[in-house]
């Protein structure tokens, strides 16, 4: 994902000279190109995030169209109030991605681990926040940033996520992506767990379950259509998030069910309101919290013996 | 020697106003206010390229008041500059008005940033600034703080960084009234040696007497780009100035004028 976004962002600023490139001095062996391109819209601030996302805004008063990076946890919590004040509260272009999903730096410990920024950006006014399953999505939702004015959070993974989508046209802003058709149940997946959830569903397929599968890449403006369409026409819901269950994708899709007076069972896999402990790789966190193929098609069984 | 007449007439005038507004609302802040007045006056009679007519042209020179809590003292000021419609100001602090406590972008003509919260403005400015630098524009960014908040840390991160790419577009003016909220900066937490951390981080450094017309003009009004610095004028200040009983105390952070008193104030205002 992080090639997608560099690989579009470097298109968007060949088009675009009010595009800017700012980092706080992280994202060593993504950025070389881009500063030699344009080395007058590229600028590392140092690691210094309260600076960077004060100069976003500042840039984005005169006119740029500032794309700023940094880890996810840095990019949504070490400057909160800035991306709060100067750039949401004043309605400015700024887009700011945050690289790594949860365990992306796993061994790194948890204050590289960002489970609460979905939460955290959802909340801001103005803000548009996403989480991109695919690099195809983090194309189409740069793209989309730079059509728009409103202030953004993208939360991208890191590399080697597959390509899950086929057709550009299937990726719309503001609306869940259909992977699979399915009326026994439907995933609903913001982030990389996209791709785990469609081998899910292939193995359900074969075991007479139909299940659809929703990338909601858009966590706000959220899709209420698609949820109260799937809650009315497939059996369960299961969301699956790399996210603390507190505040993301389940609690989004828990409080428009509330709202519809949907009676649908609803399974959410994510994070439970705890730091992970111990150390270890990835794949080794994730199946802990049963963000896996297997821990996913688990859960759909689940809601279908209730049925 | 130019003494700067006109310049403090419309100081005495904006101080006026600002008594007379303040007192009729309870507004706070005063002491605040009254400090930065005739740095405002400076800046908007000699040093801004700036004119309500020009105020929406890209660039521009732009000024923030970083410590957005003295708006009022700003508001005032930018009415006499004809920015802001003078009855609007005398609106102040009245149910659905315009204008807030704390400036807020699109609420006025010549308001170029939403303060409110200390430490945000000179991180937007510096970001002007070296987008402007970049463009080749000729414009200057000017933002004004106070002293109790250079204890932020966003504005030392923004301090290092525009030392170090030497954005010579940019002023710091610093309000240096010598009080915060709990106290004396020098009690609270003590800036000094402040003028040496500055030009530690490779500024371009001025001292002026933040009353004295004749040391402020050529100080604000100078950015000669020297040695391809940013400038900072650390304005030594009166919490309170004009009013003499208001000089130098912590309480006019905290109170309003009374209404009755506002005579006998007038009357003492220098």
């Amino acid at each position: 994902m992080r090639t997608s976004f560099i690989t579009t962002l470097t298109r968007l600023a060949e088009k675009d000279e009010r595009v800017w490139l700012l980092t706080g001095d992280l994202g060593y062996s993504v950025f070389e190109d881009f500063k030699s391109r344009f080395p007058d819209r590229y600028l590392n601030v140092g690691v210094a995030e309260q600076d960077l996302m004060g100069i976003a805004a500042g840039l984005a008063l005169i006119g740029k169209r500032p794309y700023v990076y940094s880890i996810s946890t840095f990019a949504s919590m070490r400057a909160y109030e800035q991306i709060r004040n100067d750039i949401c509260y004043q309605n400015l272009p700024v887009v700011i991605i945050g690289g790594g999903s949860t365990f992306s730096y796993s061994s790194f410990g948890c204050t590289h681990m960002p489970l609460e920024d979905f939460a955290l950006m959802r909340v801001l006014p103005r803000m548009q926040v996403f989480s991109p399953g695919d690099p195809m999505e983090v194309q189409k939702i740069l793209e989309s940033t730079h059509e728009g004015t409103a202030p953004a959070y993208i939360r991208i993974a890191k590399k080697g996520e597959p390509l899950l989508h086929t057709d550009e046209k299937d990726i719309q802003v503001g609306r869940m992506s259909l992977m699979r058709k399915g009326q026994d149940a439907t995933i609903i997946v913001a982030g990389r767990q996209l791709a785990n959830a469609i081998v899910a569903a292939d193995l359900l397929k074969q075991e007479g379950i139909e299940v659809r599968v929703l990338s909601a890449h858009t966590l706000k403006p959220f899709d209420s259509d698609a949820v109260i369409a799937a809650a009315t026409e497939t059996n369960a819901l299961i969301s699956v998030e790399e996210h603390s269950l507190i505040g993301g994708l389940g609690a989004a899709i828990a409080s428009v069910l509330v709202s519809a007076h949907l009676n649908v069972p609803l399974v959410t896999l994510g994070v439970p309101d705890e730091f992970p402990a111990g150390v270890g790789s990835q794949e080794w966190f994730l199946e802990k919290y049963n963000l896996t193929v297997e821990g996913i098609a688990a859960a759909v069984r689940k809601t279908q013996a209730n049925v | 020697m130019d003494n700067h007449k006109d310049l403090q007439e419309k100081a005495y005038e904006a101080r006026k106003r600002f008594l007379t507004i303040a007192s009729d609302r309870g507004a706070l802040h005063i002491g605040s206010s009254l400090s930065q007045i005739d740095i405002l006056v400076t800046l908007y009679d000699r040093v801004l390229s700036i004119t309500p007519e020009t105020c929406e042209d890209p660039q521009r020179d732009r000024f923030i008041l970083s410590k957005g809590h003295a708006a009022l003292g700003y508001y005032v000021v930018l009415a006499q500059y004809g920015f802001i419609p003078l009855k609007e100001v005398e609106a102040y602090g009245k149910d659905n008005t315009k204008l807030a406590a704390h400036p807020v972008i699109g609420s006025a003509r010549g308001i170029e940033a939403s303060t409110g919260s200390l430490g945000h403005g000179l991180p937007m400015a510096l970001g002007m600034a070296i987008g402007a630098k970049r463009a080749g524009w000729s414009s200057k960014y000017v933002v004004l703080l106070s002293d109790g908040e250079c204890d932020e840390g966003s504005n030392w991160e923004a301090i290092l960084l525009a030392g170090h790419l030497g954005v010579s577009n940019l002023m710091v003016v610093v309000d240096y009234n010598k009080f915060q909220s709990f106290g004396t900066t020098k009690e609270v937490l003590d800036l000094e040696p402040f003028a040496d951390k500055w030009r530690a981080a490779k500024w371009d450094v001025h001292e002026v007497d933040g009353h004295d017309f004749s040391e402020l003009v050529p100080a604000l009004s100078d950015m000669s780009e020297k040695e391809g610095k940013p400038r900072v004028v650390i304005a030594h200040t009166v919490k309170g100035k004009g009013v003499p009983y208001m000089e130098n105390t912590l309480d006019w952070h905290y109170l309003n004028l009374k209404p009755e008193d506002l005579e006998e104030t007038l009357r003492q205002l220098t």
